[in-house]
């Protein structure tokens, strides 16, 4: 058949079989047993043109709402920010991304540098020692933390505040299951960590404490006091971050987190349905020769000039096998690239504009829903999202914003039966003070 | 002479920015009135300070010192290296599916739904498996998933103590790490001298503490595992179950189905064989298909279709709970839809058709230069081994780096692990025969080169932008990240 993506002629393929020695491409399939032989086409739909797939599939994406023409509210773990034009321009460019893993350096110094780069910015925003070159996603990243903590600590007791992000802590628990770890829920008050309750669970049996940095409700956990709880006995303190955050807030790694983690979907990744987004994974010095994925290292040719290899490759499932600490190998490559260009972009001024912007918008705000008389529970300090309380269902509230072209915040019932008519609401730079307004007062009017 | 690429913190300057953020339109507010002092950061993050033109700069300089599918033939093996197309890219970044939020709801994001349950489809009736969840992001991801469904199972019917797997020795390394992963033991069957599973040693090693069995058919070595019913019937008579390991489906489309062989459960790469790109690495997607008995333990939430369109159905008391925040990689996804849409029913078969011709191609003509250990028809990828030229000092590793000064991307080295000086050749069916043809002149050449000037192939790459580099070094000193 003709085909733009198949090149093979007719008289290419008579060549070819002749060589080969056999009558027909059929005999080189002689080795399926008939009894397993699919002997019919695939019951599926027909190809189409380029041109008619194209049109039908635009109008499937119409079908969509989309936060390029709706101001949208809703955060919770995903953001709509602002990317660079830069970036699809550079992750356009087919050396990165027909590429595969880095697997012969001299070829793919390009990707490698790329990686190196982004592992050092890692570095900066979380203030840790070594970061690796990208696991799927935040919720996945959390996860290998508690086994990586399980694994040195050899302790079983994973303690996670419910106040980190539900589908995180999803995630943890399905995890768990493997190597049989027991995963406890720390409450939350005000909206953070129950400080208290986090002591009480603490014991010689605990691997490590997981909080998140600002929490899953847009609070700043204080891990100043946190740390010193976490880090009784051999137990590991892991924080969950959003990176974006950490243009301004003081990093985890200064109050001594032994394992940092998160998503750098805020740094130039569309929102795309949930993914593929780029778990970020950064340890202390410590734990360098323990950490998951991929890691880029600096060396030199035989020659004397710089270049960089993958490096330390004995932790990893190709050469450890049934051994290995960690199964992933395929990550987010070409996404960390686009949140390298985008924190490239942004820069050490442009993260920290952006940080602050965000911090201003989402508390102004704030500001507006306690001024139309709404209650907003949590009192402690926010970075871009808040929990604001409404006399009817979430659900309810956000069918007729939607009516009015306005995506809302996230039902925080959906997970937090006692937070039932609370909405989670997230203001990015994005949002206009026009926008802001009139979803304040929408939703007062919803709230009238 | 070669020059250094500068990493993007040595052009840095201070007073340059590269972003365009609006201006404040709400009150100015001073963070420290909003945010404690201890919470302020005080050393700001030491990211580059650069000009728009200075990135893209940095990045194409970077984007040249990197070889991809569309810079030349990339036969790495059970990777699938093919094309990929771009109308997958426009389709991907179109706004209604690259800027829609997971939690949005249901009712707004119908399209999306849409094609994630079209997709589930297609991919059931491509492996003959009774349901699909696109949540795993990669392969191994996959692999886990299948495992941990797996192990749910088997508790469900009380079965506790089924705590092995039994992986092939020609295993993908991630197979025995999921295992261990999902909390299992690996035991390895070893191969036959044809290349196939040993059926004597799968008998001795099947028992009632085998969960599952790992296969990836056909196997690492390119060949079909054409006693599959006869290994499916050990294992199901011990109670285990069939797991099949999807990297290699390139090989098979439309002629032999994962569900037909007696699988039980199915992971597939759809940056594989679906094409959705390497990106480098990744992102990839790993969907997973598994049988009727094994549905309810399917991971949450499954995307579903019911009288008033399509949703996400979270009511599952079974299920082995959330492997992945939201639902898979749906961009990935969104690529490999496309693609399957590009080639239909008929496309598909050709695709497999011409990956097997063109290994066997290059298997048979490249046979008189090297050792072929399993000298049969291979499927979409052939091994052989450079023993012949070790025997004159050129190692497997030196006719890859030699490889690389004719624009080529080598095979797969050194795997699978049985096949001494082990050289993996996966051309897919996107190339053409004229490329294949240049490659084997290339290979041809080095062999002779190998016999006659093993210096030129002992110290090459002599064309790359760096020579070989010293990688005892970098695990033993390791420098992984700039400092100034």
């Amino acid at each position: 058949m003709l085909h733009r993506y198949l090149p093979m002629t007719e008289e290419d393929k008579q060549e070819m079989l002749k060589t080969i020695g056999v009558q027909s491409i059929d005999e080189l399939f002689s080795d399926i047993p008939e009894s397993v032989r699919f002997n019919r086409d695939y019951n599926i739909k027909k190809a189409k043109s380029e041109s008619e797939l194209m049109k039908e599939l635009t109008a499937l994406a119409e079908k969509n709402m989309h936060m390029k023409k709706h101001p949208s509210f809703l955060g919770a773990g995903v953001y709509d920010h602002y990317i660079p034009a830069i970036v699809d321009h550079v992750i356009s460019r087919s050396e990165f991304y027909t590429a595969y893993t880095p697997y012969q350096p001299e070829i793919s110094q390009g990707e490698l540098q790329a990686i190196f780069e982004f592992q050092t910015m890692i570095c900066e925003l979380t203030g840790m020692d070594v970061a690796n070159s990208s696991m799927y996603d935040g919720g996945t990243a959390l996860a290998e933390a508690a086994l990586l903590s399980a694994g040195h600590t050899k302790n079983k007791k994973v303690l996670v505040s419910k106040a980190v992000h539900p589908e995180y802590r999803d995630v943890l628990k399905t995890y768990a299951k493997g190597p049989g770890l027991e995963v406890v829920e720390i409450p939350f008050k005000n909206g953070v960590t129950d400080l208290e309750a986090l002591q009480a669970e603490m014991d010689e049996q605990v691997a490590c404490v997981i909080v998140q940095y600002p929490n899953f409700f847009g609070q700043i956990e204080p891990l100043k006091e946190i740390e010193p709880i976490a880090h009784t006995g051999k137990s590991m303190f892991v924080v969950a971050s959003n990176p974006l955050a950490l243009g301004i807030l003081t990093p985890p790694g200064t109050f001594g987190a032994d394992i940092v983690v998160g998503d750098v979907q805020p740094f130039g990744i569309p929102a795309q349905f949930g993914g593929p987004h780029c778990g970020y994974f950064a340890v202390k010095s410590a734990l360098m020769r323990k950490i998951p994925g991929r890691l880029v290292g600096q060396t030199t040719d035989e020659e004397g000039r710089r270049g960089f290899v993958l490096t330390l490759q004995a932790r990893e499932q190709h050469i450890r096998r049934d051994k290995a600490t960690s199964n992933i190998c395929s990550n987010q490559a070409l996404n960390a690239l686009a949140a390298s260009v985008a924190m490239t972009a942004l820069g050490k001024r442009g993260v920290k504009e952006m940080a602050i912007m965000n911090i201003q918008k989402a508390h102004y705000a704030k500001n507006a829903f306690v001024e139309h008389g709404f209650d907003v529970p949590f009192t402690g300090p926010f970075f871009n999202e808040f929990v604001v309380k409404l006399n009817k269902s979430v659900k309810e509230v956000n069918k007729r914003l939607l009516e009015k072209g306005i995506i809302g915040g996230y039902d925080v019932g959906r997970d937090y039966p006692e937070l039932e008519n609370h909405m989670l609401v997230a203001v990015t730079e994005l949002r206009t003070k026009e926008e802001i307004d009139t979803f304040v007062k929408e939703l007062g009017d919803c709230h009238a | 002479m070669h020059k250094d690429q500068p990493l993007i913190f040595e052009i840095s300057k201070p007073g340059r920015i590269g972003y365009s953020l609006p201006e404040l339109d709400v009150p100015a507010l001073n963070v420290e009135e909003v945010i404690p002092a201890d919470y302020i950061r005080t050393e700001e993050p030491e990211l580059p300070e650069v000009s728009e033109l200075d990135i893209m700069r940095h990045y194409t300089a970077l984007s040249k010192r990197n070889h991809g599918v569309d810079s030349g033939f990339y036969p790495l093996g059970s990777c699938t290296m093919k094309y990929n197309p771009k109308i997958n890219e426009n389709v991907a970044r179109l706004s209604g599916f690259a800027h829609i939020h997971p939690l949005q709801p249901e009712e707004t994001v119908q399209g999306a739904l849409e094609l994630m349950y079209d997709l589930q489809e297609h991919l059931k009736e491509i492996t003959g498996m009774d349901a699909v969840t696109l949540q795993p992001a990669a392969g191994a991801h996959g692999e886990w998933t299948g495992l941990m469904m797996i192990r749910a199972y088997h508790e469900a019917n009380g079965d506790y103590n089924r705590t092995k797997v039994i992986v092939p020795d020609t295993a993908h390394g991630t197979n025995p790490a999921s295992a261990t992963v999902a909390g299992f033991e690996t035991i390895t069957v070893k191969s036959t001298e044809e290349g196939l599973v040993d059926l004597d040693d799968l008998r001795r090693v099947v028992g009632p503490d085998t969960a599952a069995l790992m296969l990836t058919n056909p196997n690492t070595l390119g060949l079909f595992e054409e006693n599959i019913l006869e290994m499916a019937k050990i294992v199901h008579d011990a109670g285990g179950k069939l797991y099949y390991d999807g990297a290699n489906l390139n090989a098979v489309l439309s002629k032999a189905r994962p569900g037909d062989m007696g699988f039980d459960v199915v992971h597939l790469n759809l940056h594989k064989t679906f094409t959705g790109p390497h990106g480098g690495g990744g992102p990839g997607s790993g969907p997973v298909g598994v049988k009727a008995e094994l549905i309810p333990f399917l991971p949450k939430p499954v995307v579903s279709k019911g009288e008033n369109g399509y949703y996400l159905d979270y009511d599952r008391p079974q299920a082995i709970g959330r492997v992945k925040p939201f639902y898979g990689n749906f961009g990935i996804n969104v690529r490999a839809y496309t693609y399957i849409r590009s080639m239909g029913p008929d496309g598909l078969k050709a695709v497999s058709e011409y990956a097997v011709l063109n290994a066997n191609y290059m298997m048979r003509r490249l046979a008189e230069y090297y050792d072929l250990p399993y000298d049969r028809h291979c499927k979409h990828e052939f091994v052989l081994s450079g023993k012949r030229q070790k025997k004159l000092g050129v190692r497997t590793l030196d006719i890859a780096k030699r490889l690389l000064d004719f624009g080529y991307h080598p095979p797969t080295i050194y795997f699978p692990l049985i096949v001494e000086e082990c050289m993996m050749i996966e051309p897919t069916e996107t190339e053409s025969k004229e490329t294949l043809d240049a490659f084997i002149e290339a290979m041809i050449q080095i062999a002779k080169e190998a016999e006659e000037n093993p210096e030129i192939v002992q110290e090459a790459p002599h064309t790359t932008v760096v020579k070989r580099l010293d990688e005892t070094t970098a695990a033993r000193k390791p420098i992984l990240r700039y400092q100034k």
